[in-house]
């Protein structure tokens, strides 16, 4: 590759062509300020806050996108460009509804944080503001235009990532804003509720819907059993919220913090990620000997359902019917812990935490309500748990380590790694090849399915007689890009299919702990994240296959008698219909 | 051909078109088949001849009779006096000074005398409509010349050679653009080269009336440009709001494939070269070159950042050549009369001719074309006619809205692109606005800032909230509510926004601003510190006042006055309640005996 050499501050340089200024300028330790910038996302040089002055340049550049010549002289730090990023900082304030106190961003915020380094001390252009609409009528996210700077990272993830593309700029000049379609809510527009727009969002114009007061209150109700399941990606991302390094499990202090926080008992949703792999390998077994609908897709991700539901509804009869973990977890608990306890399950509450805002929206699916009773009550996300863990002031990492509740708190490797891409398809392949070779095979590892590309496919060869043909994706464009394979006839010979609404699977979830653009320029956030699961699966837990957990096996004798069995079909399984793309 | 004896030509611009010159032609169409004269006579519907104030216009040739705001009734008239009995009708033929001199050619008038035509050559002299016309006039024989005689090299040197710049506003040189698309590398060969004809600057209509009048020039230089940078499309973006434009435009690209002169083996050569009109919705920015290829794209017209540059990574991700209306219909006369002609006229650094949409404050609101050096003054008081009703020149503004306002001290600044930057505006597109000593600079500032901030396309900060901020703070200035500090704080944006913006828009919207702070400061001064507007136009810093010495208690203010803030006895002189007055001046305009004023 070509190399270029030009000078930063006066000092020399050398990067390979096409570096910008933004990345030449952090290899060596100089910082440049962006709002609007994120990395290979959206690098639009809109915000203009990473100006920076180039020798004989008629006006300031922006750095994110410009990128080194031969020989130019930029100046990163000169009184020309402190004045123009202080005075276009101001400016963006101006219009910005100040109240960081009480703003669920308040000390994870980009624009505040940028206040401070850039010592802004009072905004001289007061004005009038053009955000004022807070659209709260999603079950899953707030969008608060009062907060809103326009820095479309939100539009460019939710397009170009996501492919689902329902924000956009509207508007012209100081009234323009970054809508939905015809200014409609995000509930009416074909939203999968995946809350990607959030954790790329600089400032709080984006939040999950908090139901954390619901929590308190039904914790607070003596009438009621409340019971917390979680999801295996919540460990991974929740001490970041404690100022542990990215990719740290926190399981154990996570467990005894919820116990802190007056939930009855402590689950976790890897009892019915264990559940889900007997019920969706045994639905796929009989689909591939029954010649059954191939290939067949996953249905754990909330996000992935609604887009296929709104997008694909033609393919939905490829759809597993079983229901996602977090439903599975709930759905046994309201029957068979509620019976074996000898409490009406309209007086448990069941608490899920996940990383994920859409589950907020699944809970409410009429679909997967057992005799018009929810599996699952309330939804928080991992950042919700993380405030309700700061607000009982419990000191997270003077925690004793603690386990789950036995049995429903009981999980194998297999249901932990559901929280990467390919975690599932890994974990269903492990239990497959058993069942199938009838033995206990010890190379489990099934690297191919590992890894943050977006699309992976792999041929396992399952048994000397049977081949399987895997797909794996995440993050909406990449999942698009299967269903338009599929659309073209090309997956014909594909047995089954992996699909994660959020890029990286749920690691990187809507509801996960929320990571500076800056800190996505140097770690891959899904990769770092993922590893926390692989160390648990390789290393901590005792069982790394779904079908040899001792709870599976329990609750299948005890009360399910086998997969994809009448009882099963009741409570694990449901159906899916055509979302309209429009209210 | 058959033997005309006489020509009408009519002009068929917007303008024209608006104050009912259609109807002309039908009328004089039906006279002369009256008098059956028809095969003897010629009608032809032109483009723009520049003097819009006088329209509809009329001219009469072989003479050159110049006929002005000619109405239908007049028709049978003109037609029985000057075509039959062979007698100039001298009460339709325009009068320049007033003075009862009939001058009998349009050369003679003065409006015309110091322009030189090379843009506008064609326009209001052939028939838009009919390919014959422009082929009469030498038309596509530049193309011609470069497809058989040169090649692209020669032809971007010839360019180069000529000294042209950017008609547009930036005033980069032309043959330079062509240059870098030319070296370009595309990986599948496909290059492009495309037409700006988003004139957005309000009271602009040059670019309209190349289009309207002679839209076969801007065809043949976009071929030329297609053969020297190697690109075998064009599009040419022109807003909805120009019909006649477009409908000509399209006449002139069917007949030019119908004649071989777009399409495939042009001039039997193996030079290829199709042309697409695509239009735009109005938006200003879409004038700025990237969001112009966003929109072309189907995208929000937003700009993108720079670079790439167009000529690099353009149109649809392709190296492309954008230039305006006016740069294009130069390049023919380039191409056939040479760079060293064309290098003759202008200053320096500005070869060639401009165009100016000259409207404000002058009696001869038009379209003018001049030699780059000329001066403001030659403009305003020889060509322009001067200041109606005798009112002082105060300033004018070049540049369109992001231009600057030039003060009566600078009149004597030849026009071009250095001169205007070093005074604190720019050439632009060629809109010129003159205002005179009725005019307050402040609100000027004020209607200028209004518009390109309601016309900002809200991606960057500075533009989206810099301009609104500045506006906040004219607007408090205007209304009474300026504060200490307030020019200061103008100017600290405006140089903030000016050093920041993503694209020329922003960039250059405050301009007018600063413009007017530098030669008018102390009319902001008398705004903020003394509450009062010296021009008498920011109505909440006047007080409108009745002469009790000269007022005869007539009444009629009171009864005009929609506010009822007048009262009186009849035959005393009435008062005005302040409290009430909304500063409307319907009194003023009421009073028979000039007794009421503005203070």
């Amino acid at each position: 590759m070509k190399e270029i050499t030009f000078k930063i501050n006066g000092q020399e340089l050398t990067v390979p062509e096409g570096t910008t200024i933004l990345e030449a300028a952090r290899t060596c330790n100089i910082d440049i300020p962006t709002l609007c910038y994120l990395k290979d996302v959206n690098e639009i040089g809109a915000c203009r806050m990473c100006l920076v002055e180039i020798a004989g340049a008629r006006a300031l550049q922006a750095a994110c996108v410009y990128p080194v010549a031969n020989g130019i002289e930029v100046l990163t730090n000169s009184p020309k460009v402190r004045e123009a990023r202080r005075v276009n900082l101001e400016l963006i304030l101006s219009n910005h509804n100040r109240e960081c106190t009480t703003c669920v961003r308040s000390e994870n915020c980009e624009l505040q944080s940028l206040a401070t380094d850039l010592g802004v001390a009072e905004i001289p252009f007061e004005g009038e503001k053009s955000g004022k609409l807070v659209d709260d009528k999603s079950d899953s996210i707030v969008r608060d235009e009062s907060k809103c700077i326009l820095c479309k990272r939100c539009v460019s993830v939710c397009t170009n990532v996501q492919n689902v593309a329902v924000l956009a700029s509207v508007g012209r000049g100081f009234t323009s804003q970054v809508q939905p379609v015809f200014g409609k809510s995000l509930a009416d527009v074909g939203c999968i509720r995946c809350g990607q727009c959030i954790v790329n969002c600089p400032v709080g114009a984006l939040k999950e819907k908090s139901d954390i007061q619901r929590v308190w209150d039904a914790i607070a109700d003596p009438t009621k059993t409340v019971i917390v399941e979680t999801a295996p990606a919540v460990r991974a991302s929740l001490g970041e919220e404690f100022g542990y390094p990215m990719g740290t499990p926190v399981t154990d202090q996570m467990a005894a913090a919820l116990r802190r926080l007056g939930f009855d008992k402590v689950f976790d949703t890897g009892f019915g990620a264990d559940v889900t792999i007997m019920e969706e390998g045994t639905e796929l077994l009989g689909r591939v000997t029954n010649g059954g609908v191939l290939p067949m897709i996953t249905s754990c991700s909330p996000g992935w359902i609604s887009y296929i539901e709104t997008y694909y509804p033609e393919f939905l009869p490829h759809l597993s019917s079983c229901k996602s973990p977090q439903q599975i977890t709930g759905a046994l608990l309201k029957s068979h812990y509620a019976e074996t306890n000898g409490i009406d399950p309209k007086d448990m509450v069941v608490v899920s935490v996940m990383p994920c805002t859409a589950k907020k929206y699944e809970l409410k699916r009429e679909e997967l309500k057992v005799d018009g009773i929810p599996d699952v009550d309330i939804s928080i996300t991992t950042r919700e748990l993380a405030r309700m863990i700061k607000e009982a002031r419990i000191i997270f990492d003077k925690l004793p380590k603690e386990d789950f509740d036995d049995y429903y708190g009981e999980y194998t490797g297999a249901a932990v790694i559901f929280g990467a891409t390919g975690g599932v398809m890994e974990a269903a392949v492990r239990t497959l090849a058993d069942i199938l070779n009838k033995k206990d095979i010890q190379e489990i590892d099934y690297e191919m399915v590992r890894g943050v590309q977006g699309i992976k496919t792999a041929t396992v060869d399952v048994t000397p007689d049977l081949a399987v043909k895997l797909v794996v994706a995440s993050g909406g464009s990449n999942i698009d890009k299967v269903m338009k394979q599929l659309q073209a006839g090309e997956l014909a010979d594909t047995h089954f299919i992996e699909l994660m609404g959020c890029p990286g699977g749920c690691v990187n979830g809507g509801g996960q702990s929320i990571v500076p653009a800056k800190e996505k320029m140097d770690v891959d956030i899904r990769a770092e994240r993922a590893k926390a699961l692989y160390v648990s699966d390789a290393k901590i837990t005792k069982y790394r296959k779904s079908h040899q957990s001792p709870a599976v096996i329990r609750i299948y004798e005890e009360y399910l008698g086998e997969p994809n069995g009448h009882k099963s079909h009741h409570l694990l399984h449901t159906t899916y219909s055509q979302k309209p793309k429009l209210v | 051909m058959a033997y005309k004896r006489s020509q009408i030509l009519i002009c068929g611009g917007t303008g024209c078109t608006s104050s009912g010159s259609m109807v002309l032609v039908k009328e004089l169409k039906k006279e002369l088949v009256k008098h059956d004269i028809l095969d003897e006579v010629e009608v032809v519907a032109t483009g723009c001849f520049g003097l819009c104030e006088l329209g509809p216009v009329v001219i009469v040739y072989p003479e050159g009779t110049f006929y002005s705001r000619v109405e239908a009734a007049d028709i049978p008239e003109l037609v029985e006096e000057h075509l039959v009995k062979g007698r100039p009708l001298d009460r339709l033929i325009y009068t320049e000074k007033g003075d009862g001199h009939h001058p009998l050619s349009i050369n003679e008038l003065g409006f015309f005398k110091k322009q030189k035509r090379i843009a506008l050559a064609n326009c209001g002299v052939i028939d838009p409509e009919n390919i014959d016309e422009y082929i009469g006039f030498d038309g596509y024989m530049a193309l011609e010349k470069v497809l058989l005689t040169m090649t692209p090299v020669d032809v971007i040197n010839e360019v180069k050679a000529s000294g042209l710049r950017g008609r547009g506003g930036g005033g980069f040189p032309t043959g330079l653009k062509w240059q870098f698309a030319h070296d370009a590398v595309s990986e599948d060969g496909i290059k492009y080269v495309a037409c700006n004809a988003d004139e957005g600057d309000p009271g602009a209509f040059m670019d309209r009336s190349v289009l309207e009048g002679d839209p076969h020039a801007l065809i043949e230089a976009m071929a030329i440009a297609g053969f020297a940078v190697g690109a075998a499309k064009g599009y040419v973006y022109v807003r909805a709001e120009y019909p006649i434009a477009v409908n000509r435009l399209q006449i002139a690209i069917d007949q030019a494939k119908e004649y071989g002169l777009l399409g495939e083996n042009i001039f039997d050569t193996d030079f290829a070269f199709d042309l697409e009109i695509r239009l735009g919705a109005g938006a200003f920015v879409c004038g700025e070159e990237t969001a112009l290829m966003n929109s072309i794209e189907g995208k929000r017209g937003e700009p993108r950042p720079r670079p790439p540059f167009p000529a690099n990574k353009g149109l649809f991700g392709k190296p492309t050549v954008l230039n305006n209306v006016e740069t294009y219909a130069n390049i023919p006369a380039i191409i056939l009369k040479g760079a060293e002609w064309f290098a003759s006229v202008g200053t320096e650094k500005s070869k060639g001719t401009k165009v100016f949409a000259l409207g404000g404050k002058i009696n001869n609101t038009g379209l003018l074309e001049i030699p780059m050096g000329t001066t403001l003054r030659e403009i305003v008081f020889e060509i322009g006619g001067g200041i109606p009703n005798g009112k002082a020149f105060k300033a004018a503004q070049t540049g369109g809205p992001s231009g600057g306002c030039i003060p009566a001290s600078l009149l004597d600044t030849a026009i071009d692109y250095d001169n205007l930057i070093a005074i604190g505006s720019m050439m632009g597109s060629g809109g010129l606005i003159v205002m005179d000593e009725d005019n307050c600079m402040v609100d000027v500032a004020r209607f200028f800032l209004d518009f390109t901030q309601d016309e900002s396309c809200g991606k960057c900060p500075p533009c989206r909230i810099g301009t609104k901020r500045m506006l906040e703070i004219l607007e408090r200035i205007c209304d009474g509510k300026g504060i200490e500090g307030d020019i200061e704080r103008l100017q600290e944006l405006a140089v903030g926004i000016k050093a920041s913006a993503l694209c020329g828009l922003g960039q250059t919207a405050p301009n007018p601003v600063l413009s007017t702070i530098h030669y008018f400061r102390d009319e902001y001064e008398a705004h903020i510190n003394d509450k009062k507007c010296p021009a008498g136009v920011c109505k909440h810093l006047l007080d409108f006042k009745i002469d009790e010495n000269t007022c005869k208690g007539c009444g009629i203010c009171a009864k005009k006055c929609p506010a009822d803030a007048i009262t009186g006895e009849k035959k005393k002189p009435y008062t005005i309640d302040t409290a009430k007055c909304i500063k409307c001046g319907a009194c003023i305009e009421a009073c028979p005996f000039g007794s009421i004023s503005k203070a």
